[in-house]
């Protein structure tokens, strides 16, 4: 072998060596709090290929019953445990994950041949469909697992990779309608303000991570999501888990399922009894609360404007007289719920709670 | 050797766009303006950071936001570092803070969409010589709260001024061991408020101009009942504003025209106060269930609607009482005192507990010649009338706060 063909099949390995490692298509990569690279694909969990979103094998794709609204947004979830190790499950907190632990979620929507975005796409759930030719890809935001607790961080999507963000961003789209859309990329604080759901711990947690968001068969696996993470090896000790959440937009579920089911998932992280909103005295996470404590016919304490003129958080019988309501039919950032994560009003979600309290019996005195 | 070099060349060109590709973020940003700097040190800092803000005003479209405990904000003054929010378009506060053993001082917040300054659980708090003001004035589109501590604990709020929220300029909400002293609102519904506050003096304040100045309260449904507040040498004059607060909250309630108002709560005692000219009266008393706001609604059993062991003495007073806020108080004060007549500088609604009615003092008055009218509000006005010799008692009084660490 003359020099010149070891140089070239040196040169060959390193070349394929940086693009494995280097671009994600090998392993999935754990950085440190204080090393967060610049480029998402560095982190191995999730990137484009070509045209394509391309999830690493070794994450899991999954999907929630009900998830939170963020301005009409598609949301691509993935969960990458080690080789090796497993998440604990619990009935009804947030899954315990091993450190190393990295969850995805990639915001994203159709778009139209003028690139305006569409609100009203539907998706399968799986990442092939997924293209820049006919979606906007936003933002991925990681839940990484480090050693002293959780961490959030946001990369914004910009042509084909997309880029650390620790201070957030306004982005500003249009839509199909051509009306503007100010699309807010969380700051890594801003994180903090929906996942430190223990607000006096303030320690960051995923969401979503739990037994009742998760329990549904879905149509890209065909299969219970909670027995297809056990078979992928990274969940244990599932017990007769709890039936999940409703699907909010399930029309052969029952009503008061979707609507608490939907309150859980867009209010119950703040609006639980250690979250930051118990200052409010209303709880809306889906437990057994007492029905004053779930807002039926509760004055509010410092809503200020976001009152909206209304007495009660729900008037049973009545959406147009309770405040809940009109904290969804708002879009005034001072006046709406939730605080963060939509500029847009959320008509089908309103439609939905407000047909559950034109449901609910009761009359406030 | 040619055809070598070209081909490392090459590689080396094919390696760099490989790595390029896959780490490199967008061309270095120029030098970060101020608003940018600014949330990024707020969102990377750590303990014992001290920000600073120079002398400016600087616009913001959206919240700043910190959760980092040990963190100190500082500007060159209330009227020199303006952080502005005027067409904020994102976030209900203008800075939001969510940690312990932090320091603001010496910047103003302006025209926030909703509150200014919030302070969401923590302990160690001090906000010195802020201004939270909306520039527009007394508008029902303001925000609701200037400077908001809520669930903070030894918390000092001195030399701030407050003007225009829709709510309360300065609100405590939840909060324990709090000092407020020294500050400025005016034209707030809500000069200064203490609510469901256990610990609080609130002292060398003036609280002018407002709908009413100083009000203690206690709202149900929330994790904490409020006690022990000393409302002491305040000036509060021509609390005359009228109500600009959304209907249906808690300070829609309070008439125009209030100098300090007690509803709900328990061991408040106020002394050496100078009020005057407050058009509903001087002082109000009142439970839950006179609130305009409150209705007969349900309450959780635990919470206690009556205000008692009231103390107040030693008060400076003049003027007053001579247009209340609310028709049924003209009504009233027409009826007993004339039309050119005037409340006495103390009014109370006069509802008690029906099951400990002689239980504890609900108010003791030792302030010369000041008197009280029960309104009777509980019998639709029946008895109202001045009875001086059922408030002739005393209770004990409240020791002082102190702050640990100062």
């Amino acid at each position: 072998m003359n020099g010149l063909t070891r140089t070239k099949l040196t040169i060959t390995f390193w070349l394929c060596a940086a693009l494995l490692s280097g671009c994600g298509q090998g392993e999935v990569k754990h950085f440190n709090t204080d090393d967060y690279p610049k480029a998402l694909s560095d982190w191995g969990v999730i990137e484009l290929q070509g045209e394509h979103l391309k999830v690493n094998d070794s994450a899991v794709v999954y999907d929630l019953n009900t998830a939170l609204f963020s301005d009409y947004a598609l949301k691509l979830r993935t969960v990458f445990v080690p080789n090796g190790e497993s998440a604990g499950y619990h009935p009804e907190d947030t899954f315990a994950m091993p450190v190393g632990s990295i969850i995805s979620k990639t915001f994203f929507y159709p778009k139209d041949s003028q690139g305006r975005l569409v609100t009203t796409g539907a998706w399968q759930g799986d990442p092939k469909d997924v293209s820049t030719a006919t979606h906007q890809l936003v933002e991925t935001r990681l839940l990484v697992r480090q050693i002293d607790g959780w961490d959030a961080v946001s990369y914004i999507w910009q042509g084909d990779e997309a880029y650390l963000s620790v201070a957030g961003k306004l982005q500003r789209f249009k839509l199909t309608n051509d009306k503007p859309l100010n699309y807010l990329v969380p700051s890594r604080n801003q994180c903090a303000s929906c996942h430190a759901t223990n607000h006096t711990t303030g320690e960051i947690r995923p969401i979503g991570i739990k037994s009742r968001h998760l329990n549904r068969t879905t149509d890209l696996y065909q299969e219970n999501q909670l027995t297809h993470w056990q078979s992928k090896g990274i969940l244990k000790g599932v017990v007769k888990p709890p039936a999940g959440n409703a699907l909010w937009n399930d029309p052969d579920a029952n009503l008061n399922h979707r609507a608490r089911s939907y309150l859980d998932i867009n209010c119950g992280h703040c609006h639980n009894p250690a979250g930051a909103a118990d200052t409010s005295g209303l709880l809306l996470d889906y437990a057994d609360h007492p029905k004053l404590v779930m807002g039926y016919c509760k004055p509010p304490i410092a809503a200020g404007r976001g009152s909206g003129g209304r007495l009660y958080s729900i008037v049973p019988g009545h959406p147009e007289a309770s405040i809940l309501s009109f904290r969804l039919e708002t879009n005034n950032p001072a006046m709406m719920m939730p605080e963060l994560g939509r500029s847009l009003v959320h008509n089908e979600g309103v439609e939905l709670v407000s047909s559950w309290i034109a449901d609910l019996e009761g009359e406030c005195i | 050797m040619m055809n070598l070099n070209a081909i490392k060349l090459m590689s080396i060109l094919a390696l760099s766009a490989v790595v390029s590709a896959c780490s490199q973020g967008p061309e270095q940003a120029p030098e970060l303006s101020f608003q940018d700097s600014f949330r990024q040190a707020l969102e990377t800092a750590t303990s014992g950071d001290v920000i600073t803000v120079p002398e400016g005003t600087f616009a913001f479209d959206r919240s700043l936001i910190l959760n980092t405990d040990g963190v100190t904000i500082r500007g060159q003054g209330m009227e020199k570092s303006i952080l502005s929010f005027k067409g904020q378009i994102a976030g209900a506060e203008g800075l939001s803070v969510s940690a312990s053993d932090f320091t603001i001082e010496d910047l103003a917040i302006e025209d926030t969409v909703g509150d200014a300054l919030k302070v969401n659980e923590g302990n160690n708090i001090v906000i010195r010589r802020i201004r939270t003001e909306w520039t527009n004035g007394p508008d029902v589109n303001n925000g609701a709260y200037g400077i908001y501590p809520v669930q903070t604990t030894n918390v000092l709020i001195e030399g701030n001024v407050a003007i225009a929220a829709s709510d309360a300029g300065v609100y405590v909400g939840q909060s324990k061991q709090v000092i407020v002293r020294n500050n400025r609102a005016e034209f707030n519904v809500a000069g200064i408020e203490v609510e469901n506050t256990i610990g609080a003096d609130v002292y060398q304040n003036v609280a002018n101009n407002n709908t009413g100045g100083i009000l203690v309260f206690n709202m149900p449904s929330i994790p904490q009942r409020g006690y022990a507040t000393r409302v002491y040498d305040n000036d509060v004059n021509n609390n005359n504003t009228a109500n600009f607060a959304a209907p249906g909250t808690a300070v829609s309630g309070v008439p125009a025209g209030s100098g300090i108002m007690v509803n709900s709560n328990d061991q408040v005692e106020i002394f050496n106060n100078r009020v005057a000219d407050n058009n509903t009266a001087n002082i109000l008393i009142s439970s839950y269930f006179s609130a305009n706001y409150a209705g007969q609604r349900t309450l959780a059993a635990e919470f206690d609607p009556y205000p008692e062991e009231i103390l107040i003495y030693d008060n400076t007073f003049s003027g007053g009482g001579r247009a209340p806020g609310f028709d049924y108080l003209v009504q009233l004060k027409n009826a007993i005192y004339g039309v050119d007549g005037a409340f006495p500088d103390i009014i109370w609604d006069g509802i008690i507990d029906p099951n400990k009615p002689e239980e504890k003092p609900v108010i003791c008055v030792v302030n010369g010649d000041a008197l009280l009218l029960n309104i009777d509000a509980g019998n639709e006005f029946e008895n109202a009338g001045v009875d001086m010799q059922k408030h002739n008692c005393t209770v004990a009084k409240l020791a002082p706060i102190e702050l640990a660490g100062t």
